[in-house]
């Protein structure tokens, strides 16, 4: 069972790293990209070591490939291992998604296939990741380009049946649901009432752009109002649970970034004292 | 379709455009599966221009995107970090660039520099801690971020100049082949060009040749009074750049 954290936090983007480092951001928590931390040494290393002695740290990854169907790295998770021993995390996540396969590695999340097939996959290498890492793993929904058919079941319903299966938490990235819904043609407010309330751990909230025939998931806007509509309808449904804005592209001012976090303070409505 | 063959047919039409692979991936997936390809290729051509921006500078932008698109057709990412991606560029250049020496002697400082940046963590030793060795015996151990190549051209002089922004000078061969040395100090890469005593000094020393065997071999290249003085300029000199972890 992973342990609620009922806070507000951002993401750790170089052009703040001095504000972190300093030591006065008013957020509960940081998330920090794994992989850009999984080198031997040096500065990166070090400035997580600090921003780590001053706020929680959760992990997420973009390298695990958890749906890959010749299954996992092991120097992949065993490099993941050495840096949750050493951060002690919130959070580990990574995607549902997968992006190596036989030797090729895409650094995309490419969308899989909503089978009993993956399913099986997808559980059995969460199994081994999460005794790898010897913790529970929070696992992200996608935002997704191609909707494979025929599937046997939802996206929804894969993740409740994955969590059931493995016992991993939920990271329900809003933005997410609301791209793939308008890619997929299907109700964002069905998905966010399918999923498994009790398991979702973390939220994250970030904008999108309009591409030729679809949305994309390009972290580069603001939260957009469609998304807080979406976030305003989940939050009231789940427990305690962190939420963070995520920008990866074009980033803005630390302040900007915290007027979005404040909104999703007062929609959200959580505080740390809600978690004792 | 099984998983392992739709991740086939995936990983066909990312690396190799193919389209007899994207339809089995579904009729209607056509503007999903390019938005997946424009990103596939649009990240490892971010990272490579991230990581060799000097290269980039000298054979200009135009000419480097060429180079990226060559070399992303030669070579697919295999690693699950990007921070791999770069190791195999320069010889991608060396191929495209064979009668210019100084694009690839670029790209492998741009290189050398990137992964000095988060090589391990060492600590090196000072003047200070020297005292008290027995240099009959010692053996000098070196940081595990220090790496070597061979310099023909002045390309060390050419990366500082477009680093500094400034006008860079025209290549020039050098007299004699030398070698770069890369390496970290805290937490600052460093290079610098030396010569070909030092190298072969260095290449002795990183073989565990003693430092009194080290310093037989000058005797013997320069005399004994020379011999001496410049094995012991070199280990100031190293020690100095924060080169030796250990003398054991």
């Amino acid at each position: 069972m992973i342990t609620p954290f009922p806070g507000y936090g951002l993401g750790l983007r170089k052009p703040h790293y001095a504000d972190f480092l300093d030591g006065r951001v008013d957020v509960d928590f940081v998330e920090v990209i794994s992989e850009n931390f999984m080198v031997p040494g040096g500065r990166p290393r070090q400035i997580l070591r600090d921003v780590r002695a001053r706020h929680p740290v959760a992990l997420h990854g973009v390298s695990m490939s958890i749906g890959s169907a010749d299954g996992l790295d092991g120097a992949y998770l065993t490099r993941l291992r050495a840096l949750v021993d050493e951060i002690e995390p919130l959070f580990v996540s990574d995607h549902l998604s997968w992006s190596r396969i036989e030797g090729f590695n895409s650094h995309d999340l490419l969308p899989l296939p909503y089978t009993n097939e993956a399913l099986d996959l997808v559980c059995a290498n969460i199994h081994r990741a999460q005794d790898a890492l010897g913790r529970a793993m929070l696992i992200e929904n996608p935002s997704s380009y191609v909707d494979f058919a025929p599937a046997d079941m939802t996206e929804w319903q894969f993740l409740g049946a994955m969590c059931a299966r493995t016992g991993c938490g939920l990271l329900l990235d809003v933005n997410n649901v609301f791209v793939s819904a308008t890619n997929h043609g299907f109700d964002p407010i069905a998905y966010l009432d399918g999923v498994p309330h009790d398991r979702v751990r973390q939220i994250h909230l970030a904008g999108h752009s309009r591409g030729k025939e679809l949305l994309i998931d390009t972290h580069d806007q603001p939260v957009p109002a469609s998304v807080w509509d979406l976030y305003a309808h989940v939050i009231p449904r789940l427990g305690p649970v962190a939420t963070m804005i995520e920008r990866d592209d074009d980033i803005p001012p630390l302040s900007e970034l915290l007027a979005e976090l404040a909104k999703a303070r007062r929609i959200g409505g959580q505080t740390l004292a809600h978690a004792a | 379709m099984s998983l392992l063959a739709l991740q086939r047919d995936f990983r066909a039409w990312l690396v190799h455009d193919d389209e007899v692979a994207a339809r089995h991936l579904g009729e209607a997936a056509g503007p999903g599966l390019r938005v997946y390809q424009n990103n596939y290729r649009a990240a490892l051509i971010a990272c490579l221009e991230e990581s060799f921006a000097r290269t980039r500078d000298w054979i200009g932008g135009e000419a480097f995107h060429d180079a990226v698109v060559a070399h992303i057709e030669r070579v697919p990412p295999s690693s699950w970090t990007l921070d791999a991606y770069p190791r195999d560029f320069p010889a991608t250049l060396a191929m495209l660039y064979p009668g210019d020496a100084e694009v690839t002697e670029l790209a492998w400082i741009d290189l050398a520099l990137g992964e000095a940046f988060v090589g391990p963590d060492v600590t090196a030793l000072t003047m200070e801690d020297l005292s008290g060795i027995d240099w009959d015996e010692a053996i000098l151990h070196f940081t595990p971020t220090l790496d070597l190549a061979d310099l023909t051209t002045n390309a060390t002089a050419i990366w500082s100049a477009l680093a500094d922004d400034e006008v860079p000078p025209s290549v020039e061969m050098l007299p004699e082949t030398g070698a770069i040395l890369v390496w970290r100090q805290g937490i600052s890469a460093q290079f610098r060009a030396i010569d070909q005593y030092e190298r072969q000094a260095l290449l002795s020393a990183r073989a565990c040749l003693s430092f009194a065997e080290l310093c037989d071999v000058m005797v013997i290249a320069w005399g004994e009074a020379d011999g001496i003085a410049r094995a012991g300029a070199l280990l100031g000199q190293w020690v100095t750049d924060g080169l030796i972890i250990a003398t054991h």
